[in-house]
């Protein structure tokens, strides 16, 4: 596995809510990026995002580890949850809070913050 | 063009839902690469969205490969009441 891939692993597995975007949450590249963070927001997750622009092969070994060919994609603990149209569907039936809660905790709305990873050079804002 | 593309993804979806009771592809911008496709089948009857929206995926694997299909916005139902 290569280094890359590695990180990307890395931020999967252990942030509790990783989306993997077109841009950032400052800064959104994407309608479907952009529909996917808002579901999220909506539901309150706490959103780790990683730009996945900076770099193609980003793309490349995070479709290689998820099975999933398009950005954007979210993950809830470690698990796929999918791309902006699931999000989405997932958002406004309620499903996607009874996740986060079921998966997180019932708290896990508690001082929910963004974050920022690049996965190239590891830094986490 | 664009045209052509819609016919592509309609061929691929019908041979790999030849029983979807319904099944749409819209161009979403005229340009022939922003699509939102629609399937009702009973291959989803009992499938996480996860794995409804992961066939529909597989079904169009080449031209999301390829590049033909630069965004992909994806609609799917089972049969079941």
């Amino acid at each position: 596995m290569s280094e890359l891939q590695d990180k990307i692993k890395d931020v999967i597995e252990n942030e509790p809510v990783a989306l993997f975007m077109k841009g950032t949450p400052q800064f959104v590249m994407c309608g479907n990026s952009d529909r996917a963070l808002r579901a999220l927001r909506e539901a309150g997750a706490p959103v780790t995002a990683v730009d996945i622009l900076p770099d193609p092969a980003i793309r490349a070994e995070l479709s290689e580890l998820s099975g999933w060919p398009t950005i954007p994609q979210v993950f809830v603990k470690g698990e796929l949850v999918g791309g902006a149209d699931i999000t989405e569907e997932l958002g406004e039936s309620g499903e996607l809070a009874a996740m986060l809660e079921e998966r997180l905790g019932a708290d896990y709305r508690d001082g929910a913050e963004e974050h920022v990873v690049d996965v190239l050079s590891g830094a986490r804002a | 063009m664009a045209a052509v593309v819609a016919d592509r993804i309609e061929t691929l979806l019908r041979s790999a839902f030849p029983d979807a009771g319904e099944l749409r592809v819209e161009d979403r911008t005229g340009g022939g690469d922003h699509f939102q496709v629609t399937v009702a089948s009973p291959r989803f009857d009992g499938l996480s969205l996860l794995d409804q929206h992961r066939l529909v995926n597989e079904a169009l694997a080449e031209p999301l490969r390829d590049g033909t299909i630069h965004e992909l916005r994806i609609k799917t139902r089972g049969t079941a009441t």
